[in-house]
């Protein structure tokens, strides 16, 4: 097995799974009927883009363990997504900013992912890119239209900013998980889609009238494993039917 | 002996569950048929990563092929080369507009970032006053909008490129 493909694709694949667990759970809270319908849209895409990389990934290991094992029967020591992602929801303009930081993150990932030597994994990311492109219009729309709207939802949405922002560093974590694929051609850097990422940051926060915080405080440890304390509860809800009735089928 | 173009025939009464307008053929989502031996490959693809009804619309061709006496069948899900909307046929768009929900405009947003929606003619009266209501409509694949001439909502099979 090559063990340091199978790492990369649990971080790729858990950051999607459990950011779309979280945002299944405004399933009839939006705010209103559209974002209700928008954010459990993009959790299903999330949750979709998920399956496919977990099942490549159940193709690399090699140990009978398909895409729901891995997704329903792991401890949580051995999710690998950053902290961002398993962060609570809050207000709706917390859901949409973790949902703008991530997307930021994505596209230019995805777009360089298409290049991969690895052709199943280029596949995945041609795919995801696309619906991607759509994730990060309406969360960086969102963002613009909080920020620079109403006295309160600036403020509201500033508090957002200075939350989140110490999550947002891990996204571009490397290790030599990430530095033995770089060699082999099948992932890439990390430090280009974080220049990227700024870009689009930057630019969306000018438009929204957002200030960056003053510190550069930050948090990371999601990809080793050592999660904040939000991750048992959702695994707890997420993982609920296979753990009280082992294996059952829907 | 059976023919593939016997097996497209087929495929073209299998209905999208979410769209029953539309056939799998139409909407592009079946790559490739082909035969051996008396064993029939179809090659699938998905719309949206996520799309709910792709296990449905497998099960559904299953059914149907064993309803004309074909049953040894194996269906493949492929990922590259990803479905756009260039892959829905002309009769396929033609299908949609009969039924009130406007075809994928060929225009994608080419910034992604402060960009105006896509200017989408009402499928009702064709007028071009219309509004974007959300990107996400009642399926992955659709957006919603609304007319401002005729006042009809509408759903927009968006455009993925």
């Amino acid at each position: 097995m090559q063990e340091t493909l199978f790492q990369y694709l649990l971080r790729l694949g858990d950051d999607s799974l459990i950011l779309g667990q979280r945002l299944s759970e405004w399933c009839g809270h939006g705010p209103i009927l559209e974002e209700d319908i928008a954010l459990t849209n993009i959790s299903l895409d999330l949750i979709g883009q998920a399956t496919s990389i977990l099942k490549y990934a159940s193709e690399i290991e090699n140990k009978g363990r398909d895409e729901d094992k891995l997704a329903f029967m792991r401890f949580e020591n051995e999710y690998l997504n950053t902290l961002l992602v398993e962060q609570p929801n809050g207000h709706f303009g917390d859901t949409i900013l973790r949902q703008f930081f991530f997307d930021a993150f994505r596209k230019p990932l995805y777009e360089r992912l298409t290049q991969s030597k690895d052709k199943q994994l280029s596949a995945i990311a041609e795919k995801s890119l696309k619906e991607t492109r759509y994730h990060l219009k309406h969360s960086s729309e969102w963002v613009i239209r909080l920020g620079d709207g109403t006295e309160e939802s600036h403020d509201k949405i500033q508090k957002s900013v200075e939350n989140l922002m110490r999550y947002t560093s891990e996204l571009f974590y490397e290790d030599k998980v990430d530095l033995d694929l770089q060699q082999k051609g099948l992932v890439c850097s990390l430090k280009d889609v974080k220049q990227e990422w700024d870009k689009t940051v930057r630019a969306v926060f000018h438009e929204a009238t957002l200030k960056f915080p003053d510190n550069n405080w930050s948090f990371d440890g999601g990809r080793q494993g050592r999660h904040s304390e939000h991750m048992g509860y959702i695994l707890a809800d997420m993982q609920y039917m296979q753990r009280a009735y082992p294996n059952m089928k829907w | 002996m059976v023919e593939s173009t016997y097996i497209w025939d087929l495929l073209e009464e299998v209905s999208d569950p979410e769209v029953p307008v539309l056939s799998v053929v139409d909407l592009g989502v079946v790559r490739e048929v082909s035969i051996q031996d008396e064993q029939v490959y179809i090659t699938i693809t998905p719309t949206y990563s996520g799309c709910p009804a792709m296990k449905t619309m497998e099960d559904d061709i299953r059914k149907k092929l064993a309803e004309h006496q074909v049953k040894k069948v194996i269906i493949e899900t492929v990922l590259s080369p990803a479905w756009t909307t260039d892959w829905l046929s002309e009769n396929g768009r033609y299908k949609l507009k009969e039924y009130g929900i406007a075809p994928p405009e060929n225009e994608v947003d080419k910034s992604v970032l402060f960009s105006e929606p896509t200017r989408v003619p009402c499928p009702k009266c064709d007028s071009t006053n219309t509004r974007m209501i959300s990107q996400f409509g009642s399926t992955a694949c659709k957006a919603h909008y609304q007319c401002n001439s005729c006042k009809e909502p509408y759903d927009y099979f968006k455009c993925l490129k």
